[in-house]
């Protein structure tokens, strides 16, 4: 699956592994909610980087707990119109400071790539590997925002407040 | 949302499958040569649910030329001539039923 | 009126420069309709019967002579030289080309127009009063506030992808000509105890298939907890609207099948939860924006010139002084409604040459602005009335002069079968026909303010459900018919219009109209009960003798 993590094309670390699949001994995985909630600490004890796909229509909330010891967390766009994991996204980073790795997997295009950058995904599986490849300039494509969220842009509302500050700054 | 293949098909008589021209969303009907034609006249007619689903699916397959495409009832009258089957077909043929300003 | 700054602008050019990317990659195969579709709609572009059609955002109804001008020039240039205002303050463009929507759009972003999000499953424009900013006893000027939240949700990440479309409505008039009843979410601003600037915030008010009148959520929100108020609102809705069925996906399904006081609960504590928001706006912010509109400097003007004496004894121009003429907050103005329902025209309609000829009046009799109200009539906002004979000459020149502001002919209509790929039947003969039968002013006159609104089907776009009489397309084997539905109201008494009976024939709607209108004539109590009070006093029984009597 072609894959942009950290704003570059990169090659996945992580295997997914099916419900019922028997687990490698070590390496990164992704296991599903639902096998990761049935028995969180011996996952967690597990060597290698541990990952859960988390539902689109489950609240993250009952991630929360666990959060400081995944290494990744993956959220789902079942169709690029439903937005859920959106919102999941700002909740994990901006509410519950989540800094591991947050991944959009599911349809993934990308029109909806700086979208997702601005929601605090920093990996995208894309659907298309041409998406991937047009991802350094997509990411590029606006350079004004206009509400904050948790990506440290600055907003326009602010830039135009620092932008009176200077000149008035710079009249006196 | 339903593919327009996975659709219920239903024909009632003679059907034509219609669409919107993708680079400008002129009115098309699918012609009998696997091409689209903005006359009326040379749209192949189908009779049968399996014929319409064929025709259908052709048209569907052509993503960059048509948008939208569906079946639509046709009348032919005695002439042979075909002509729109309800109303939404006669405006989609014939234009809006009422006058436009005059183009200055 | 709002001045775009740099900062605007470079988004409204980056919008364009991705769509005409996105056009490009359709056109070359590179993305399937399936995908695109999402993409178009999010710059207004529908699919509908003959061709693609083109809405075009004006926010909150205002308009520069300038930016009016550069839309005529898109309907000349890339239409057939019209364009038609929606019940949501946009412009709307029937015959628009996709691949030459890039460029059109790229000469509307140098006026500081756009199109963004006018469709598909985000938040649509913010509409306001139509006499934003002149109207005699408002509150304060509603459009800073709107203008807020049109930032605040223009190509907002987290909310673009909603379960369905998102309208927001503002009032700040006690008398609301916003319609925020009838939105997602409904803004009335007014001032606590303290003299302080806030919100009572309405959600879940929808037309459609399953119309509701929006409910109180909070009473008061303060202004600088505006944009976190709504985050909260979005967010709630965001992840708990339904996706599986579009009929049920509105906010207003949501709060209908929570209860409001469940649906609060919930958006209170994502709201507390949001804690010390970014979005709270500190007044530098709110004054930020302020400082970008302009108003005119009004001369200090007599109440009553000598150019409006000596016009006294025009019966023409008094009649349309009389209907077309409001009052002004500023002594010796006036807001002019400049009515875009000629007899026998498409309501809500004007022609690149009456684009251009409203420019040309407004730079001269109106300070260059324009503003678009939801029952698809233009204003011109800062009229010195010493000029009112002088414009109503130029109105009446161009066709524009037809004093049926708020009458029976004032006829809000959605484009209908004529147009609309949704559409079960046609609306606009419908409307025109009706402006044929009641197109003496003085039976206008009599009969009083009644307003029809004539949906094409359940969608609604013209709002028939709250229609003082509404009239609904509907289709019966094939052929045309029509509900007619009496006593809704679309302002601050909002409320849905009841069916009369069984749907007519296209060809016998007038003839009903005219009977509801006879009947309401006999049976009204003073002259000046309006139709709509004297439904609500009688009821429907009444009407539906007269009109079924015989049907």
């Amino acid at each position: 699956m072609p894959l942009v993590k950290n704003g570059k094309i990169a090659t996945d670390i992580f295997v997914h592994i099916p419900d019922g699949a028997e687990l490698p001994g070590d390496g990164a995985i992704l296991v599903s909610a639902a096998r990761f909630l049935e028995d969180p600490e011996a996952l967690l004890r597990r060597p290698g980087k541990l990952g859960v796909i988390w539902p689109n229509n489950r609240d993250v909330d009952d991630l929360v707990p666990w959060l400081d010891r995944l290494a990744a967390v993956a959220l789902v766009f079942p169709t690029f119109r439903d937005g859920r994991a959106y919102s999941q996204a700002r909740l994990l980073r901006e509410r519950h400071g989540y800094d591991g790795e947050l991944r959009a997997t599911g349809q993934v295009l990308r029109d909806q790539f700086v979208f997702m950058l601005r929601a605090g995904f920093d990996t995208l599986e894309a659907k298309k590997e041409s998406d991937v490849e047009a991802f350094a300039v997509t990411a590029k494509r606006y350079s004004v925002f206009y509400q904050p969220t948790g990506d440290g842009r600055l907003t326009a509302l602010n830039r135009r407040l620092a932008q009176r500050h200077s000149e008035s700054a710079a009249s006196e | 949302m339903t593919s327009p293949l996975e659709q219920k098909i239903r024909i009632s008589g003679p059907s034509i499958v219609t669409a919107n021209r993708t680079f400008d969303g002129a009115v098309i009907y699918r012609n009998a040569s696997q091409g689209w034609s903005t006359d009326l006249s040379e749209a192949a007619i189908v009779r049968t649910v399996a014929e319409a689903r064929a025709l259908l699916a052709e048209s569907v397959a052509d993503d960059i030329g048509a948008v939208g495409a569906y079946i639509a009832p046709v009348e032919i009258n005695d002439g042979g001539k075909i002509k729109p089957g309800n109303l939404r077909e006669l405006i989609r043929l014939r234009g809006v039923t009422i006058e436009l300003p005059v183009l200055a | 009126m709002y001045a775009y700054d740099e900062l605007d602008r470079t988004l409204l050019n980056e919008r364009v420069e991705e769509f005409r990317d996105q056009v490009k990659r359709r056109l070359s195969g590179e993305l399937t309709e399936d995908e695109f579709k999402m993409l178009r709609l999010q710059n207004g572009v529908y699919l509908q019967l003959h061709a693609y059609m083109f809405r075009v955002a004006i926010p909150y109804g205002t308009l520069s002579s300038q930016q009016l001008r550069r839309l005529a020039h898109v309907a000349r240039r890339y239409d057939r030289g019209y364009g038609h205002f929606t019940t949501r303050q946009n412009i709307q463009f029937n015959w628009i080309k996709l691949a030459e929507l890039p460029d059109a759009l790229a000469a509307l972003a140098e006026v500081g127009i756009h199109s963004m999000q006018t469709s598909g499953n985000n938040t649509r424009n913010v509409t306001s009063d139509q006499w934003a900013g002149v109207a005699p006893g408002e509150i304060e000027d509603p459009r800073i506030w709107s203008e807020l939240l049109r930032q605040y949700t223009t190509l907002h990440p987290e909310f673009s992808f909603l379960p369905r479309k998102f309208k927001f409505a503002i009032t700040a008039s006690a008398h609301d000509r916003a319609a925020i009843k009838v939105h997602d979410i409904g803004l009335r601003l007014h001032k606590n105890a303290q003299g302080e600037t806030g919100f009572e915030v309405l959600v879940g008010g929808g037309l459609g298939r399953t119309p509701f009148i929006a409910k109180t959520i909070k009473p008061f929100v303060h202004g600088r907890d505006l944009l976190s108020y709504v985050e909260a609102i979005l967010r709630v809705y965001n992840q708990y609207g339904r996706r599986d069925n579009i009929y049920k996906a509105r906010i207003k399904i949501l709060v209908h099948e929570l209860g409001i006081e469940k649906f609060a609960a919930e958006v209170e504590e994502e709201w507390r939860a949001m804690g010390d928001s970014a979005l709270t706006l500190d007044d530098a912010v709110i004054e930020e924006v302020r400082s970008r509109f302009s108003y005119p400097i009004y001369e200090k003007l007599p109440h009553m010139p000598e150019e409006l004496k000596k016009a006294a004894h025009d019966a023409v121009f008094e009649r349309w002084r009389r209907n077309s003429v409001f009052t002004h907050k500023v002594q010796g103005y006036a807001i002019v409604t400049v009515s875009l329902k000629p007899v026998g025209g498409p309501p809500g309609d004007a022609t690149a040459d009456q684009m251009d000829a409203i420019a040309e009046l407004a730079d001269k009799y109106s300070f260059g602005e324009i503003r678009v109200g939801h029952e698809q009539n233009l204003a011109l906002p800062h009229v010195a009335k010493r000029d009112l004979p002088a414009l109503f000459k130029a109105l009446e020149k161009i066709g524009l002069a037809t004093p049926n502001v708020n009458l029976i002919s004032d006829i809000i209509a959605c484009p209908g079968l004529d147009y609309c790929s949704l559409a079960n039947a046609r609306s606009i003969p419908i409307a025109q026909e009706l402006t044929r039968r009641f197109a003496n002013p003085e039976t206008a006159e009599l009969i009083g303010r009644l307003h029809i609104n004539i949906s094409g089907c359940i969608n609604a776009c013209g709002h028939h459900h709250v229609g003082h009489i509404g009239i609904l397309g509907v289709e019966k084997n094939g052929e045309e018919f029509y509900q007619i539905t009496i006593g809704g109201r679309a302002d601050e008494n909002a409320e849905l219009g009841v069916l009369i009976g069984p749907a007519v024939p296209f060809g016998e709607v007038a003839d009903v109209i005219e009977d509801i209108v006879e009947a309401y004539l006999a049976l009204r109590g003073r002259p000046d009960e309006l139709f709509v009070d004297a439904v609500k006093r009688l009821g429907v029984e009444p009407f539906r003798e007269r009109v079924y009597a015989t049907r």
